[in-house]
């Protein structure tokens, strides 16, 4: 290590135990927002420190599962550098590598923006393109401008690099073609098709010719077995496929994954099609890595749920499920989830507008929430923008008699387990920045673990 | 009574919760017991002008509007015929900009636009992204607010004597400079305001569905019965503070 990184990452340390004593959260991006803004190219250095390399993983949705299923998977092998919190800025990369003073390997989610800087400062060996859906259009942009951005960062990456993309995405799959060293993964179990693509649908006409595409299977939004009639154009083999899927409600679900490497019956601790495609993802990631199918077969076995997203833990004699939404894809596959099992009787949603949740709210009015609505005894809607989320169930017909707006999260959540039975279960679905909140809630009261307690 | 509504481009244009504002049409005709068919008018579809009481438009990615472009801008006489018989409509953010006279790209190319609007729009450098709010000008509801959000690249220039929806209070509006949003013309409204429009600012909802209400029984319009709209109230309360604080600020 040089001297200057060397005094640099000391510094960074001294911060981030500063940042944690004075409580003013839990340190993970402090230290690397210091060294971002000192010098970036500190983050090329200390990636080049790692000697198995990095990984990345970006997508709209799934990035933090995924990553934290490929941690489960390869933390047996390996040393990770890991970004488990869910700092996938720059920043928050630097951070993370800052920190791992003895990692082997660097294992790290990246936001979609930030990813072509990342991936030309980090040089990876592995990078995971999962999808692209509509989501804080605000700050992101249009999704073809992202998969642009990507485009260009991919034609840069060495010719020994691999990559792993989302078949099932014709975006993200276009982004692997004419390209060695790549592995797809997708879905293949017309048994679990949606009847039909779902409201606001994104990337449904072909990306060569524009015609709408057919689906012979669309799995969670526009992501399924895709071809176009008029050109020709369609999902490419599955190197890496989910087969023979079956849903066990909320406890779970079970596939057969069917690789290069060999097939393997996999039983998964979170339920959802959702969480296999992050599985067959994580499966991919591992697999171009080196890992052996036995590796990746117990990694995701013992896997049980990345933070906030989707987190059960008991409070007295009721269940508190939290799941987290942030964009109408995901809060459909949530809602999903929910349906699979028994819709709780009381819900608690909560819309936060800060630059980490998209300050512009109109997606919740593309969330295909009404199955919920028919089914839920009582809602509480809660965060800063609550009397938007009181419209937008109000004008899908729910009825306003069982609708509360409480817009303090803590105060919501009392209300939530108040309405909900002993031995009941409440579910709360909370926007980024109120999951963080009810995080430090929960923390607060003894109900889970800080998320930085066992970070390295 | 049954109030005819056309939606033009639903399964291109529906980038910004437009079918929010469609829930707030349906709900708000339905609460004064009259009931909304809406029927989506698609690529190489018909229409007659006199079909339908109010027709919308909603905002795309680039890439959807324009593949409907064309369409839309063969129906200029069709949508002119419509509005000049007294249909209302409502366009949003790309809807609004499609149905200017056009659109002048980065690189200088002009495209065409349905010419209902008296307007031109110009790409821009740089997106105009934030919370909205702005204060009508309409004179069926002057000085009452209107708040949203607006995300766009094109700076919209109204002809002299043009019509605004309103007067920016806080936010870029149309072209970031003028001070001035949306544009109207007889029954018809365009506006970059999505978020969506009317959920939070049902006024607007009501004004459409009594201007459709009279294309319909070829009367004058009269204004509906009021309904509780507290919470509606509350989220534009909202809505109003956040453009206050964060809106964009006009060069």
């Amino acid at each position: 290590m040089s001297t200057r990184l060397a005094l640099e990452t000391s510094a960074a340390r001294f911060v981030g135990r500063l940042s944690r004593a004075t409580r003013r959260g839990g340190g993970t991006t402090l230290p690397g927002k210091l060294v971002w803004k000192l010098d970036p190219d500190a983050l090329d250095a200390l990636a080049h420190r790692l000697p198995a390399g990095v990984a990345l993983v970006s997508a709209t949705n799934g990035k933090t599962t995924t990553t934290a299923m490929a941690s489960s998977i390869l933390s047996p092998v390996r040393r990770l550098a890991w970004n488990r919190s869910g700092a996938n800025l720059a920043s928050g990369i630097t951070s993370t590598l800052l920190a791992a003073r003895d990692a082997e390997l660097g294992l790290l989610e990246v936001d979609e923006f930030a990813l072509p800087e990342v991936m030309r400062r980090t040089r990876p060996r592995v990078v995971c393109l999962g999808n692209l859906f509509r989501d804080q259009l605000d700050r992101y942009g249009e999704l073809e401008h992202v998969a642009e951005r990507w485009r260009s960062a991919v034609s840069d990456l060495p010719p020994g690099a691999s990559l792993v993309v989302g078949a099932d995405d014709p975006l993200v799959a276009s982004l692997g073609e004419g390209r060695d060293r790549v592995l797809r993964f997708g879905v293949d179990d017309p048994a679990h098709a949606r009847p039909s693509l779902q409201h606001a649908s994104d990337s449904k006409y072909c990306i060569r010719c524009g015609a709408p595409y057919v689906y012979d299977a669309a799995y969670v939004g526009h992501l399924g077995a895709y071809r176009c009639e008029a050109c020709g154009h369609a999902r490419p083999p599955l190197d890496v496929a989910a087969r023979r899927i079956e849903t066990h409600g909320l406890d779970g679900a079970s596939f057969s994954l069917e690789t290069p490497s060999g097939d393997a019956r996999i039983r998964l601790a979170l339920p959802g099609l959702y969480n296999v495609y992050n599985a067959l993802a994580a499966a991919s990631v591992a697999l171009a890595l080196g890992a052996s199918l036995d590796v990746v077969v117990e990694g995701l076995e013992r896997f049980t749920g990345a933070f906030g997203r989707f987190e059960r833990f008991m409070v007295g004699e009721k269940r508190l499920l939290l799941l987290l939404v942030k964009n109408p894809a995901g809060a459909n596959e949530a809602i999903r989830t929910l349906e699979n099992g028994s819709v709780p009787v009381t819900l608690v949603v909560a819309l936060n507008d800060r630059i980490a949740d998209g300050r512009d709210v109109s997606w919740i009015w593309d969330v295909d929430f009404e199955p919920l609505l028919e089914r839920a005894g009582r809602i509480v809607v809660s965060g800063e923008r609550a009397a938007e989320l009181a419209l937008r169930f109000t004008y899908g017909g729910y009825p306003r008699e069982r609708l509360e707006v409480v817009p303090s999260l803590e105060t919501a959540l009392d209300r939530g387990l108040e309405l909900t039975e002993p031995g009941g279960e409440l579910a709360v679905l909370p926007t980024y920045t109120a999951m963080l909140a009810l995080q430090a809630i929960a923390t607060r009261r003894g109900l889970t673990r800080p998320y930085w307690e066992d970070a390295a | 009574m049954i109030v005819r509504v056309g939606h033009l481009y639903p399964e291109y244009l529906n980038i910004y919760a437009d079918r929010g504002n469609i829930a707030v049409l349906e709900r708000r005709a339905v609460a004064r017991a009259h009931e909304l068919a809406v029927e989506p008018i698609t690529l190489g579809s018909s229409f007659e002008p006199g079909a339908h009481d109010l027709l919308y438009i909603g905002g795309g990615q680039d890439r959807e509007q324009a593949m409907i472009a064309e369409d839309l801008a063969v129906r200029s006489d069709t949508l002119r015929a419509a509005v000049d018989g007294g249909a209302a409509l409502l366009a949003v953010c790309g809807g609004y900009q499609l149905l200017g006279r056009g659109y002048r790209g980065r690189d200088g190319a002009w495209m065409d636009g349905a010419g209902l609007f008296p307007h031109e729009t110009l790409a821009g450098e740089t997106r105009m992204i934030g919370d909205v709010l702005l204060e009508s000008t309409l004179p069926e509801a002057a000085g009452k607010t209107i708040a949203g959000f607006e995300n766009h690249a094109g700076r919209t220039v109204l002809d002299p004597g043009a019509q605004p929806l309103g007067r920016v209070v806080a936010g870029y509006g149309n072209d970031g400079t003028s001070g001035l949003e949306g544009c109207r013309v007889g029954r018809a409204l365009g506006t970059y305001l999505h978020g969506p429009l009317l959920p939070r600012n049902p006024w607007i909802a009501d004004l459409l569905l009594s201007w459709a209400i009279a294309h319909a029984t070829g009367g004058d319009p009269d204004p509906l019965p009021p309904l509780d709209d507290s919470l509606e109230d509350e989220a534009h309360a909202v809505a109003a503070s956040r453009a206050r604080a964060r809106g964009g600020r006009p060069a």
